[in-house]
């Protein structure tokens, strides 16, 4: 594609940006962003961008409006759906896309399962977390998307720290990390073989605190989750588990009312919280900035053994 | 706050990931579940295996080593700074340069008991080729050396001979213990000798440069984004330079000039932009720009085919000189090879010798051929258009990293009006093959016609812009006027020969069937086309055969006498006494095959990738 010829829409409204001064940091991160999201769109046949409806993918998708504007986004939206989100992600998720009028495509882990592609883990452990890979290969596969954006942040945990921003697929979706293309200045090789595809990773030297940052300073809209708020837990292995139909108490837990924050959102299942009562953008970010804890020491999916990540990612996962 | 980014590079067992990890460590930058982790993981709760903050995949913590370049991000009160922990074994070295192409400033170890070990060479060697200003030399393990002064003064003299052989700027020398601690973050008191920065603070405080907003304005077009009614803006990144509302730009490569009408972003119209804003710009002018086209003011770039470049490779198949590989610079993307290895660089001597390819982890200095010309500027210049990478075709690898001369041989110039040279050069690297004349001469009948027009046939197939030039043909039309006295045919070939010459001149391969009987004639229009564009080939028969063959009647209308000269008959053929080839009555089909492999070895056909001579 070398020109996008779309009817425009009005520039999107504005959520109230917060009055900041400049920030050459995050200008640049934005920047460079921008510019990979036009490269992808350039050299790619049909891009799409994934999205849950998390703090990422959110500030993925304000990047993706500023880097075409005031053109529509000139991709559909996919989110691999496990079932087990929490219902605030999903009504967000639906919310923010109808507002942009983009398209959004849903794929559902549980149809993976129905259709005997996934096999669910039975047991008190059991998460759809690792099933999304298969649901998401399939997705791909069926939309012959040949590049998929997401918003993984090298920061968030050791395996991401070493993946390009174009991180090559096989055809089989997955991932060597032995054999990752150089990649040098902002020169991006895209070139793959029919079948094969890339994730591309816009984020990936933002860190955590920079993604709030761009949040505030964008006044963007995100799950409520991420704000303090009230929510029965129980302490499990050292972190807090919101309780619910999915993540019953056991025999000898005590279930407490604490007032909590999400840092990351994923599958209800195995996402904990933190004690919290940063109920704003800006308290956020500073508590964000002293924590000791990262944003992914909440995720037991990634304490499932030492390289958990790296193992999902070879499989084919984001 | 501003951003740094460095690379770290040292060799294996230097201690860069005890470094790195120090320096997170003690600039409390740690987050206390990646302690914990690291504690369980290194067996020793007290003192943890700060190497293994950074050793993130399976691998490389199971072996121990650093296998691909890791990002980490930390902040202290006065930075925030963008990690490359590249590899050190001479395996990764491409990793290596890929952390430090986007790097600002490079730490390099040095382990004190070892001294410069030829990886760390290697790794200031790229560092300085990739145009980062700031070496930072972290000699390391001064706990091992009993923090011995001499030692690090001895050291730290070799460090500035080899940066001054490299042309770089001064370094920073810092003695350092990662194990203990030492002038990574705190000074501690182990060597109180030394009075210069701690490795932190020397970067917290060094300034990265600001984008010279003076240079000439580069801006690579990525994307055209055409939206309703009027809206034309072309995206891009500033590569160099500044622009304004106002400011007249050209468009390369049409030539065409306007001036920026407006710079849009999406939180509205900007007055500036500078090197490293992403933005869309509006023209005046209602002008055909794509993908690939870039816009300049001030100095302009140079439109070259045939480049002078360094390349770094990083592939494990060695570097060919005849394949095709795609070179990409910018926002542009072309067919080009190597045509010239004029050296390789010993990265450890810094001494340049002979190489006829390279291999991976080598640099060496190269010309490449384009199949379009290109945009460019030396890479010290300007590094967005002084820089591409070289991609496999088959594979699709990334094989090199090149980054072009200052300096560039004057004669591959194409000319900056804007206007390409549709020159015979030109379309010989265009068409990837040669221009010339394969001149078969012999009696009539002996078959030239037809292995004229199943040579062409078969090149054709090949993609060769070949084409048959023969007598009855030419007397249909330009040589309508001629008969067949000898001076008549004299001029028939004259005007042969110049038509082949034509012909060759706008690249073509051709073909040419003429009796041309004398050595005489030959060597005329060998003289008129020039030898090195001419292939004679002899096809070969009995006098015998073609009077029973005579395809054309000709020799029954000799011997009736009608007095045209027909060879053999009337004049006397003289067989040519050396030609490029002699066929014989083998057949048609073995000639042709015969043809095509002259063809092939001669470099004039390229089919199986071997080398085409340009002129």
């Amino acid at each position: 594609m070398t020109a996008a010829t779309f009817h425009a829409l009005a520039p999107p409204a504005r959520d109230s940006r917060h009055a900041t001064a400049t920030d050459p940091r995050t200008d640049r991160l934005e920047a460079e962003s921008i510019h990979i999201f036009r490269e992808v769109v350039a050299e790619f046949e049909r891009p799409v961008l994934l999205f849950s409806g998390g703090k990422d993918s959110v500030c993925l998708l304000r990047l993706a409006q500023k880097a075409f504007h005031p053109l529509p986004i000139p991709f559909p939206l996919l989110h691999i759906d496990t079932g087990h989100n929490f219902p605030e992600v999903i009504a967000f998720r639906d919310r923010r896309a109808a507002q942009l009028g983009a398209r959004l495509l849903v794929r559902r882990v549980a149809d993976s399962i129905a259709s005997g592609r996934a096999v669910e883990r039975a047991g008190a452990n059991g998460s759809r977390n690792r099933l999304q890979t298969v649901t998401l290969l399939d997705a791909l596969a069926e939309f012959h998307f040949d590049a998929a954006f997401g918003g993984a942040r090298r920061d968030e945990e050791k395996a991401r720290a070493k993946e390009r921003i174009y991180s090559f697929r096989d055809a089989a979706g997955q991932w060597d990390p032995k054999n990752q293309r150089p990649e040098l200045w902002n020169l991006y090789n895209g070139r793959h073989h029919p079948g094969e595809h890339i994730r591309v990773f816009p984020l990936s030297n933002w860190t955590e605190l920079d993604v709030w940052h761009y949040i505030g300073r964008e006044g963007l809209e995100i799950p409520s989750l991420y704000f303090a708020h009230p929510r029965d837990v129980v302490e499990r292995d050292g972190v807090l588990l919101p309780v619910g139909d999915l993540v019953p108490p056991r025999p000898g837990e005590a279930v407490t009312r604490r007032t909590v924050r999400f840092r990351t959102v994923g599958d209800v299942t195995c996402t904990a919280c933190v004690e919290s009562d940063a109920d704003s953008v800006a308290r956020i970010i500073a508590e964000t900035g002293v924590s000791r804890l990262t944003e992914r020491g909440s995720r037991v999916d990634d304490r499932a053994g030492e390289a958990a990540m790296e193992e999902r990612k070879r499989e084919g996962y984001f | 706050m501003d951003l740094l980014r460095f690379s770290t590079a040292g060799s294996v067992d230097d201690g860069k990931s005890t470094l790195i990890g120090r320096l997170l460590h003690d600039a409390k930058a740690i987050f206390e579940d990646q302690l914990e982790a690291v504690c369980r993981a290194s067996g020793d709760a007290a003192a943890p295996d700060l190497a293994l903050l950074t050793d993130g995949l399976r691998a490389e913590r199971e072996q121990g080593i650093t296998i691909d370049v890791a990002y980490r991000y930390f902040a202290t009160p006065r930075r925030k700074f963008i990690i490359a922990d590249t590899p050190g074994h001479e395996q990764y070295t491409r990793n290596m340069a890929t952390g430090a192409s986007t790097a600002e400033a490079s730490v390099i170890l040095v382990d004190a008991r070892k001294g410069l070990q030829p990886q760390s060479r290697r790794h200031t060697c790229i560092a300085h080729l990739l145009g980062i200003r700031h070496l930072v030399f972290a000699v390391n393990k001064m706990d091992l050396v009993d923090y011995d002064a001499a030692t690090f003064a001895r050291l730290r003299a070799e460090i500035i001979d080899l940066t001054t052989r490299l042309g770089a700027e001064v370094p920073v020398v810092i003695p350092v213990s990662a194990l203990r601690g030492d002038h990574v973050v705190e000074r501690g008191t182990a060597m109180p000798w030394y009075a210069g920065p701690c490795l932190l603070d020397h970067l917290e405080s060094l300034d990265p440069g600001a984008a010279d907003a003076d240079a000439s304005l580069r801006y690579p077009v990525q994307l055209v984004l055409r939206g309703d009614g009027d809206f034309r803006g072309y995206a891009g990144t500033v590569a160099a330079g500044r622009v304004r509302p106002g400011d007249p730009v050209t468009v390369l490569p049409s030539g065409r000039t306007t001036t920026v009408r407006r710079i849009h972003t999406a939180d509205g119209a900007v007055d500036q932009a500078v090197a490293g804003q992403s933005v869309a710009l509006q023209l005046a002018a209602e002008l055909d720009v794509s993908r690939g086209d870039l816009l300049v003011s001030g100095a302009l770039p140079r439109l070259l085919s045939r480049l002078d470049a360094t390349l770094i490779w990083f592939d494990a198949a060695p570097l060919q000189p005849e394949r095709p590989y795609l070179l990409k610079q910018a926002t542009r993307t072309v067919r080009a090879r190597v045509s010239a290895i004029h050296g390789r660089t010993d990265v450890v001597t810094l001494v340049e010798g002979a190489a006829d390819t390279l291999e991976l982890n080598e640099i060496g200095r190269v010309t490449l051929d384009c199949a379009q010309p290109l945009q460019v500027d030396g890479y010290r210049a300007s590094r967005a258009t002084g820089s591409f990478i070289l991609i496999d075709l088959a594979s699709n690898a990334t094989v090199a990293a090149g980054l072009i001369a200052s300096e560039q041989q004057e004669c591959a110039d194409a000319g900056q009006s804007g206007q390409i040279q549709v020159d015979r050069p030109a379309r010989e690297r265009q068409q990837q093959h040669r221009a010339g004349v394969v001149w078969l001469t012999g009696l009539p009948g002996a078959g030239k016609r037809e292995i004229a027009s199943r040579l062409e046939a078969r090149l054709f197939q090949r993609g060769v812009n070949a084409c048959v030039l023969d007598a009855d043909t030419l007397r249909t039309g330009l040589s309508g006027d001629l008969g067949f006295t000898l001076q008549e045919r004299d001029e028939n070939l004259r005007r042969a020969a110049e038509v082949a010459r034509l012909l060759v001149a706008k690249g073509w391969l051709v073909i040419a069937d003429f009796v041309s009987p004398t050595a005489a004639q030959r060597d005329r229009v060998r003289g008129l086309i020039g030898t090195d564009d001419f292939l004679e080939v002899f096809v070969q028969r009995d006098a015998e055969p073609c009077t029973v063959r005579d395809p054309h009647g000709l020799y029954l209308r000799a011997r009736a006498d009608n007095g045209d000269n027909v060879p053999h008959i009337d004049v006397a053929y003289e067989a040519p006494q050396q030609p490029e080839l002699a066929l014989d009555s083998a057949g048609v089909e073995e000639g042709v095959k015969r043809l095509v492999t002259l063809l092939n070895e001669r470099g004039w056909t390229g089919s199986h990738g071997r080398v085409v001579r340009l002129n």
